[in-house]
């Protein structure tokens, strides 16, 4: 169970009893409103207590939260989608959504990862986890909006590539390296949006472009928690721990310089208002195209290159990390 | 009572016959290490493939010298990261068993008479893990083979991203990425070598990026690990699954070669026009 689900239990319990008394008070005509009120107020106040300060694992269970907006909602409030399919090699992967679009009248290629709102959908889009003929259908539309033109719009939302039986034979590594390399080749601007989970080589095959954005509570790592807590303390149920030793956070993302802008969720996270968190997100995403639609491709490619170049190495002082607080420093 | 000198010569006699013997983790079968260099480092009982240091692999396919490059880039601990040891403490009784200052030796020499920039990942250390460090050796091999318009050898062994480095570790996906870009972007061409382990972020970008993938006999290849598979599908799975020659029926890989075949099939694959 999400312990974030069961905390905000006794919230939407509050919230039941306001609209009621809202209710009451209209139809009976009564004046409920210092009861109201001081509802209100309680309910502000454990909302704060709860959703304040969450701990990196708190973070990783809001990432996960089975009601957060998924790649499918942020889609359908584009002004236009055409959706495409297939990796023209062996099926269509159901995990990847993903086809033309117009986003504030601009032309976009839109990539998605779609997690499962509910068990069924889950079972169709295999929990969200890719197979190689995901990764090859994004590679196949990579390349075909460089040679368009076309700016792409990736939303990252996974727990990781698919590891089954079937995918290695079907050589997911290579999918996932070839779909960075086809990154790697694009001459159009680029800006991926972590809106959910970011999970190891199977996020970053789609997010590895000009500009990285993160939702608040989404986070990024090399590997989930629960599996880094198996492998380095030979106890799955240490998540918790290990969480806090990753730096998965946006905040953690931002200041180690890989994200480059954190995108605020209203209190309680994304889902409590579903439609703000969705147009800041388009917002920002515009935003960022509207500045790398300026640069020419040779530009864009150099500033891609020491993008991630610079990550943990080379600066003015010759090689050494790239500390966070050295990023800090440098943007003061 | 002092030790008697014969009884001491004797004793350091026995523990330098111990230290040249080794265990087979194929048969389980001592085996007398200068047999094993002689052999490739393949076992003379069973044929099992040791794992290579850097260096041997190194002197094994090099006409003569090596020009290393990169190699004061050395790690952090960005992440200040403590497990049931602190990330430097592990570094450091690496560095000492491994005699490495990190997973990957980067440079230039020469094979068969074809000047190469050349990498070898080394699972000794970190078990050939990649963090920032081997990231930047591997990016600067790439951008220095650029510069001079020679090709690129990379021999992988790796567990995949290195854990203790976070975000940090996945994002050598990307920088390595772009440097193989560039690389092959200048029309300059690239074989990548898998040997036994190349799984996880190294798999997943630089190893597969190659113009020619060879991969040595019977190494393991996968992304996922095989436990993570056995664990995630409850069953066991097929003894060949992931090796080199499951790679090569599925279609993913040029060619698995044997070890002692290895340089020379490297040196016609130059001839052949993959040097520059």
């Amino acid at each position: 169970m999400n312990p974030i689900v069961d905390r905000e239990k006794g919230l939407l319990e509050l919230e039941r009893r306001i609209t009621e008394l809202k209710g009451l008070s209209t139809s009976q005509n009564v004046d409920l409103s210092s009861q109201i009120t001081a509802l209100e107020a309680e309910y502000a106040k454990i909302q704060r207590e709860i959703f304040g300060k969450l701990s990196p694992w708190e973070r990783v269970n809001m990432a996960r939260h089975p009601k957060r907006p998924t790649a499918a909602e942020y889609i359908a409030k584009l002004d236009q989608f055409d959706e495409l399919h297939g990796d023209r090699h062996f099926r269509d992967d159901p995990a990847v959504i993903a086809g033309f679009a117009k986003l504030r009248s601009r032309r976009v290629m839109v990539i998605g990862q779609q997690r499962g709102r509910d068990t069924k959908e889950n079972l169709r889009v295999n929990f969200g986890m890719v197979k190689p003929e995901g990764y090859r259908k994004i590679k196949r539309l990579f390349g075909l909006a460089s040679r368009l033109g076309i700016p792409i719009v990736s939303l990252v939302d996974t727990k990781g590539a698919d590891p089954g039986i079937d995918s290695e034979e079907r050589a997911q590594s290579e999918a996932i390296a070839s779909c960075l390399y086809a990154l790697a080749e694009t001459v159009v601007p680029s800006v991926s949006v972590v809106i959910g989970e970011g999970g190891s080589g199977g996020a970053l095959a789609l997010g590895m472009t000009d500009r990285i954005l993160m939702l608040e509570h989404s986070i990024y790592s090399v590997a989930g928690p629960e599996a880094a807590a198996a492998i380095l303390f030979a106890d799955a149920t240490k998540a918790p721990e290990a969480a806090a030793s990753l730096r998965l956070t946006s905040e953690d993302i931002y200041r180690f310089g890989i994200a480059d802008e954190v995108i605020s969720e209203p209190l309680g996270g994304a889902h409590r208002d579903r439609d703000m968190t969705i147009d800041r997100v388009l917002s920002a995403v515009d935003r960022h195209l509207s500045e790398l639609v300026t640069r020419t491709p040779e530009q864009l490619q150099e500033e891609r290159y020491s993008k991630y170049r610079r990550v943990g190495s080379l600066n003015t002082n010759g090689m050494h990390y790239v500390t966070p607080s050295e990023v800090e420093g440098q943007r003061r | 009572m002092p030790m008697p000198d014969w009884l001491r010569v004797r004793k350091n006699a026995q523990a330098q016959d111990a230290a040249q013997w080794t265990k087979c983790s194929g048969c389980g079968e001592l085996v007398y290490k200068p047999d094993l260099k002689a052999n490739h480092e393949i076992c003379p009982k069973c044929g099992h493939y040791f794992r290579m240091h850097a260096a041997d692999r190194l002197s094994m396919l090099l006409d003569g010298d090596f020009l290393e490059v990169g190699g004061d880039i050395e790690p952090g601990d960005p992440l200040k990261w403590v497990d049931k040891k602190p990330y430097p403490e592990k570094l450091a009784s690496d560095r000492a068993k491994s005699g490495l200052s990190e997973a990957v030796v980067a440079g230039f020499g020469a094979i068969g008479g074809f000047p190469v920039g050349i990498a070898v990942m080394d699972f000794h250390f970190r078990g050939g893990t990649m963090g920032t460090v081997v990231g930047d050796r591997v990016a600067l091999l790439f951008e220095r083979a650029r510069e001079r318009r020679l090709p690129a050898i990379i021999f992988s062994a790796s567990g995949g991203a290195r854990m203790e480095e976070g975000v940090l570790a996945l994002m050598q996906l990307a920088k390595t990425t772009n440097a193989v870009e560039r690389f092959r972007r200048d029309g300059l061409s690239y074989i990548s070598v898998l040997t036994d382990p190349t799984t996880g972020g190294v798999s997943a970008s630089f190893a597969f990026q190659a113009d020619i993938i060879v991969a040595e006999t019977r190494a393991a290849i996968g992304f996922a690990g095989r436990r993570v598979i056995e664990q995630t599908i409850r069953q066991k799975l097929p003894e060949n699954f992931q090796r080199a020659e499951f790679l090569l029926e599925h279609g993913a890989i040029d060619m698995v070669i044997e070890r002692p075949n290895l340089r020379d099939t490297l040196v016609r694959l130059l001839d052949y026009g993959i040097a520059a």
